[in-house]
């Protein structure tokens, strides 16, 4: 396998990140997914699995470029381990071609594609040290000795190893047995790296410094890593776009402000993060500006680009922190704003949710940022409130 | 008040827990270690015509001087005389050949079998579970019978070679070291195939496809994975079936010929045979020592491995 001699060298994909050694600098600019002439590393081109006549991976397409983070996210049985598993070769499509570099990956067995993964379970061979799993992926390559150990070191020191090396599996902690995969799938620099689920057996907090961490070394090996989560903080967190599936189907493609700022779906909305979804059906379609008429809200404006015609059933889709909170009647002409009575309070230290029940009966939410400390809430359980929000805030969704 | 009756609470729980621990000793000591002890006490002793057939024999109520005076009579005369005679040392021989040969005849039958009941489709495996243990429904002694049936010179296997023109004339199994091999291979597959099934049965597969993952074929990943992870399964099959197969009796003395005898029959024609009880411990407890090796270097393998790769 011809590997690039250096890690800096190793992008491989043009223009992007990859000349920043520190990584996550310009990332700003590195947007490939917008270049209709950037060519994809790997392409899905309409895959499609089944186990048992249940399809676990309908007709799925996906471009995953050079020095992306990409995350693949969703429920668990959506699908997304399988699409890593057809891109390892641990199992192969029923219908569509995977490539690789232009390249169609199928005729190429699991040990001979230049892609490693890393296991939910880890997978770590239990008779074998932390050393030994590490170099085992090397060793297939008949490298070597001193090029092996050489390498494995440089690994186990960039997860931060060293002094753990004659260990066995069992004797480490789950944190250290995450890093030990981690650098047995990076030691053979793959043009892509797999991540199943890498974070879901370490508590929160190690979870949460993790999470970081995986960024940093992404951007510092200029490699390209693909991510299976169900955890939707961790997908926007570590993504440069998030792939949301469900039911085997590729929902929506996108960065993660865009994921949650614009799902194409209630589905999505739903599924990232909070939404409160209030039916309706468009009365007027302006430049920007789509009005809506609600029964549970009344008139609703909506500064949100949308395909819908005069007379279609909308959803408009709020999101908690964007609603405003207040005993007075906001001074608009009643637009954007409904009136309720206080009905649960959750105080999550950062935050505030207050669930508002409607005068018809629908619950909404509202997030207020705690920026003071909380002496006594101005707002109360039964309070009488009113529930604003700006047209800026409102997502009008058609499906 | 509370706290001396969590203490008394406490007091009852430990002496229960310890009374649960001796159980099993008291079983060894006195089922395994008291009966042992005596075998080696006749083991020193010489051959009478008496009943039982060894001098001295203990007897505490004859007081403290006869006592003294029986244990001076005892010595090690037999062990020395089981060295100085080639036919015990060519039955020791004779039982670690055929139990080093059969052991490593159900390997090689016995680990494929397992690997292929492992790797079976999960509603198979129950089935292909209970035809492995099926045998053991039908009396053990039956069995080799119906065996001595089959190697008969005219018997079912005979008839199935002629029938095929394998062989012309019918050849003699019975009496044969092949029919020994046959037989304790047959009898003993069951004891060899499962714990290597136990083993490979819970083994991660994700192991198997991590090591393709890394770039191994499928044979290498057996190589060297399947293979060192069944290690445990292997070695407990292994001693499950060479230490019983060395002190085997009934399947040598039935299949096999008189010529070299396996120390259990030895043992046996000392013991009913010749009426020479001191002999036959001694043989008994030079067995025991030599199938107590294979076990200590099974230990201190385990040992070694659960300290790491140090």
């Amino acid at each position: 396998m011809p590997y690039p001699a250096s890690v800096a060298g190793m992008g491989n994909g043009g223009a992007d990140s990859k000349d920043d050694p520190q990584g996550r600098g310009t990332r700003r600019t590195f947007a490939p997914w917008t270049d209709p002439s950037a060519r994809a590393l790997v392409r899905f081109d309409g895959v499609s699995k089944q186990f048992a006549a249940v399809a676990a991976v309908e007709r799925v397409s996906l471009d995953i470029f050079a020095g992306e983070f990409f995350a693949l996210l969703g429920p668990s049985g959506c699908g997304k381990t399988t699409l890593l598993r057809l891109l390892a070769g641990l199992d192969t499509p029923d219908e569509g071609r995977i490539l690789l570099d232009g390249e169609d990956i199928a005729p190429i067995p699991p040990y001979r594609r230049p892609v490693n993964m890393m296991f939910q379970s880890y997978a770590l061979f239990p008779h074998l040290t932390v050393e030994g799993n590490v170099a085992f992926g090397l060793k297939q390559e008949g490298l070597p000795k001193t090029e092996i150990t050489a390498r494995v070191e440089e690994m186990l020191a960039l997860v931060r190893l060293e002094g753990l090396a004659k260990r066995k599996p069992h004797q480490l902690s789950g944190g250290q047995r995450q890093r030990v995969a981690l650098a047995r799938s990076l030691v053979k620099r793959p043009r892509v790296l797999l991540l199943d689920e890498p974070l879901a057996a370490l508590d929160k907090k190690l979870r949460g410094e993790t999470q970081f961490e995986l960024m940093q070394l992404q951007g510092r090996l200029g490699l390209t890593f693909v991510i299976v989560t169900h955890d939707q903080q961790e997908a926007m967190t570590v993504a440069d776009r998030i792939g949301v599936m469900d039911h085997g189907r590729l929902i929506q493609v996108a960065t993660p402000p865009e994921i949650y700022e614009r799902p194409n779906s209630r589905w999505v909305a739903d599924f990232i993060g909070e939404v409160n979804l209030i039916e309706g059906r468009v009365v007027d379609v302006g430049a920007s500006e789509t009005v809506i008429a609600s029964v549970a809200a009344g008139r609703l404006r909506a500064l949100s680009p949308t395909d819908a015609k005069p007379g279609d059933a909308v959803w408009v889709a709020l999101r908690p922190e964007k609603v405003r909170i207040a005993h007075a009647a906001p001074p608009t002409d009643g637009e954007n704003c409904v009136a309720g009575q206080v009905g649960n309070i959750g105080y999550l230290g950062d935050l505030s949710v207050y669930k508002v029940r409607l005068d018809n009966g629908i619950v909404m939410k509202a997030a207020v940022a705690n920026v003071t400390r909380l002496v006594e809430r101005p707002i109360g359980w039964d309070d009488r409130v009113w529930l604003s929000w700006a047209p800026e805030a409102a997502m009008v969704l058609t499906r | 008040m509370n706290g001396a009756m969590n203490r008394r609470g406490e007091h009852d729980r430990s002496w229960g827990a310890r009374l649960i621990v001796l159980v099993p000793y008291l079983w060894l000591a006195t089922f395994f270690l008291l009966p042992f002890l005596i075998v080696v006490k006749i083991s020193l002793s010489h051959t009478a015509i008496a009943q039982p057939p060894y001098t001295p024999v203990f007897d505490a109520a004859a007081g403290w001087e006869s006592l003294k005076e029986s244990f001076s009579a005892l010595s090690f005369e037999n062990y020395a005389f089981l060295g100085s005679d080639w036919l015990y040392l060519a039955s020791y021989l004779k039982s670690l050949e055929v139990a080093a040969g059969s052991t490593l005849l159900l390997l090689l039958i016995g680990f494929p079998l397992a690997y292929g009941m492992a790797r079976a489709p999960r509603r198979w495996q129950p089935v292909v579970f209970v035809l492995v243990v099926l045998p053991f429904w039908t009396s053990f002694l039956i069995r080799i019978y119906a065996w001595i049936n089959i190697f008969q010179r005219d018997g079912l296997l005979n008839q199935v070679l002629l029938a095929l023109r394998i062989v012309d004339t019918p050849p003699a199994w019975l009496s044969t070291d092949t029919a020994v091999y046959i037989g304790i291979v047959y009898s003993y597959l069951p004891f060899m195939v499962l714990p290597i099934y136990a083993t490979l049965e819970k083994m991660d597969e994700t192991l198997i496809e991590a090591a393709a993952d890394l770039g191994c074929p499928n044979w290498k990943a057996f190589w060297l994975v399947t293979l060192p992870l069944s290690r445990p399964g292997v070695i407990a099959g292994a001693l499950l079936c060479f230490i019983p197969i060395v002190g085997e009796f009934v399947i040598p003395d039935l299949l096999g010929s008189s010529q070299t005898m396996m120390i259990g029959q030895t043992l046996w024609t000392e013991f009913f045979g010749n009426k020479d009880w001191p002999v036959a411990s001694a043989v008994a407890v030079v067995l025991l020592c030599l199938l107590v090796v294979p076990i200590l270097i099974y230990q201190e393998m385990e040992t070694r491995d659960l300290a790491g790769g140090r």
